[in-house]
């Protein structure tokens, strides 16, 4: 074999091989999505949506209260996370360089690593064993505990890729440092911001173990945040759990509607992102 | 190597002479004295900036050596020499601007109108707004209209006054005007690179400011662009005193009155255009102007 075959058999060689890499990493995802959507779909209908559960056995019935609850303590964990995770991003990328800094960046780290369980313990010891209660509240703590990490490390990275020129652009025309973060840079910025949050929510959304107990679950519509409260995650553990058949039958059923929630919420962070880069050029 | 001075304008006899103290206190690395500010005899006149032992330093990288010089109201000043020779550290200095990077600092008198600029009371940011700068690369904000990046510092200090008449008179008095007169509020991105730096020589004028920086503002465009910017620099020096950093020696030649030479960090030269492209006093300014290194 000349050198010129040689090369064109590593070649093919490592194509077939990172090829069926690729194959092999896209199986989990197309099995996912095959068994949810093949389980789920026939359950699906409009009144799954907005219909209370009904007990073993009894037909209809859906996870309207679930939903409801799941946007509601996600938005409870956006009104806390939100402002404390975003801030603390533009805190580390404009005056991040120092010791301060790097002890909240790696508070930060160490923090997204915990595991979202023990997150909820830390939510149910501050919060459920003072109320006494189970609530959205505490959820919704839980939840925002979880967001603030990621948040503020994105949030870093969206500012941090905001060119120094327009900063110093800003600053040349006698613009002050603080508006010019404000006014220019976060702006500036602002597309990638609205990505993070979006896949921060996207996450929060999807987490259960945090929500076990601490929001627990309510067979009723709730908006109290001092009450138990449904959601999807914990709604589809419940029922998957269970040894009856319909229950498992609607546990696929409400995974498929989480599962696009959370995917239109991806999609809405991709679009955005894409958007941010044509701006950008 | 011989610059085109054609369409250097003459100098005024009084500008001249205003120069000439500069020059004086300015040649050598470390003059023993500093120079004396010029009298204010009969046509002298008082320069717009005067820099007397300006050191600069990144970290413990000392990137300026005891620069003197002075540069005369509605003149332009081009400072020339190799790479990380100091000329756009020297430029950041009279704005203020170098002190923004981490671990650097500048050590040394600078004047603007007799007033000092490097105290320690001096708030830069309202320097700033009387010293304006042009970049490199333009750089206008992305998320603002053509008609928002002119009126940006103006909106952003909270200034008062017809922003509509500003707009219009800075984008004429740039050139761009006519360009953009019926697409205000398109993106500022949707313009050309060169049309985008005389947008930003435009948002820079707008605020008004006495001196106009510029740190090689035609190094990222074409010749048809550059030969805008350089007839552009002939009408503001007008109104403006222009501190110009290039690379290119025949754009030093054809936009300056006088031109500062910069060597490692040292002023080697600084004098009338002319004279140190024809005739310099330097062995290495000669040097440099031929082309036998940088």
């Amino acid at each position: 074999m000349n050198a010129l075959g040689w090369r064109r058999f590593v070649n093919a060689f490592w194509t077939v091989a990172s090829g069926t890499g690729v194959l092999v990493a896209l199986v989990p995802l197309a099995s996912l999505l095959w068994l949810v959507v093949s389980h789920g779909a026939k359950g699906l209908s409009a009144s799954f949506f907005v219909s209370l559960p009904t007990p073993v056995g009894e037909p209809g019935g859906g996870v309207g209260n679930a939903i409801v609850g799941t946007f509601f303590m996600v938005g409870l964990a956006s009104l806390m996370a939100l402002p404390v995770g975003v801030g603390a991003g533009v805190y580390l990328a404009e005056k991040g360089d120092g010791p301060a800094g790097r002890a909240i960046r790696f508070t930060a780290e160490v923090l997204s690593g915990v595991p979202s369980i023990v997150i909820g313990i830390v939510a149910y010891g501050l919060i459920v064993t003072q109320m006494k209660r189970f609530s959205a509240l505490a959820g919704g703590v839980a939840l925002a505990l979880i967001m603030i990490p990621s948040l503020a490390r994105s949030t870093e990275d969206f500012i941090r890729l905001v060119p120094t020129a327009l900063r110093e652009a800003s600053l040349a025309l006698g613009v002050p440092g603080w508006k010019t973060s404000l006014r220019v840079i976060i702006p500036t910025a602002l597309g990638g911001i609205v990505t993070a949050v979006l896949l921060a929510v996207a996450r929060a959304a999807g987490e259960t173990a945090p929500l076990l107990f601490t929001a627990l679950n309510n067979q009723y519509w709730n908006t109290d945040p001092t009450q138990p409260t449904a959601s999807l995650t914990v709604q589809i553990y419940n029922y998957a759990i269970s040894p009856y058949e319909d229950w498992h039958s609607k546990a696929w059923t409400a995974a498929l509607v989480l599962l696009l929630l959370v995917g239109l919420l991806n999609l809405m962070a991709r679009l955005l992102s894409r958007n941010r880069m044509a701006g950008a050029r | 190597m011989i610059p085109n001075l054609e369409t250097t304008t003459p100098m005024k006899s009084s500008e001249e002479r205003a120069h000439e103290s500069g020059r004086r206190g300015a040649v050598g690395t470390r003059p023993a004295s500093v120079s004396p500010r010029p009298h204010q005899g009969a046509g002298t006149v008082e320069p717009k900036l005067t820099v007397r032992g300006l050191n600069a330093w990144y970290g413990k990288n000392r990137a300026l050596h005891d620069v003197n010089l002075t540069v005369a109201p509605r003149s332009v000043m081009a400072a020339i020499g190799p790479s990380g020779c100091g000329k756009s550290t020297f430029l950041r200095c009279l704005n203020r601007m170098h002190e923004l990077i981490p671990g650097a600092r500048a050590e040394g008198t600078l004047l603007l109108d007799g007033q000092d600029l490097l105290g320690r009371d001096v708030d830069p940011v309202t320097l700033r707004r009387r010293v304006g700068m042009v970049f490199q690369r333009p750089n206008p904000f992305p998320t603002m209209s053509i008609r928002g990046n002119v009126a940006a510092g103006l909106k952003l200090n909270r200034v008062g006054g017809d922003h509509q008449e500003i707009v219009e008179r800075t984008l004429r008095q740039s050139a761009l005007w006519d360009e953009v007169k019926d697409r205000l509020d398109a993106s500022a991105l949707s313009l050309s690179g060169g049309q985008q730096q005389r947008l930003c020589i435009a948002r820079a004028l707008a605020v008004e400011p006495e001196v106009l920086l510029m740190d090689e503002p035609a190094s990222a465009l074409d010749p048809i662009a550059t030969a805008k910017i350089e007839d552009l620099i002939h009408e503001l020096k007008e109104r403006y005193t222009i501190v110009i950093v290039t690379h290119n020696m025949q754009q030093a030649g054809r936009v300056s009155d006088h031109t500062a030479f910069f060597y490692m960090g040292d002023l080697i030269e600084v004098g009338p255009t002319e004279k140190i492209f024809t005739n310099p006093s330097e062995k290495r300014t000669e040097d440099y102007v031929t082309g036998k290194f940088g």
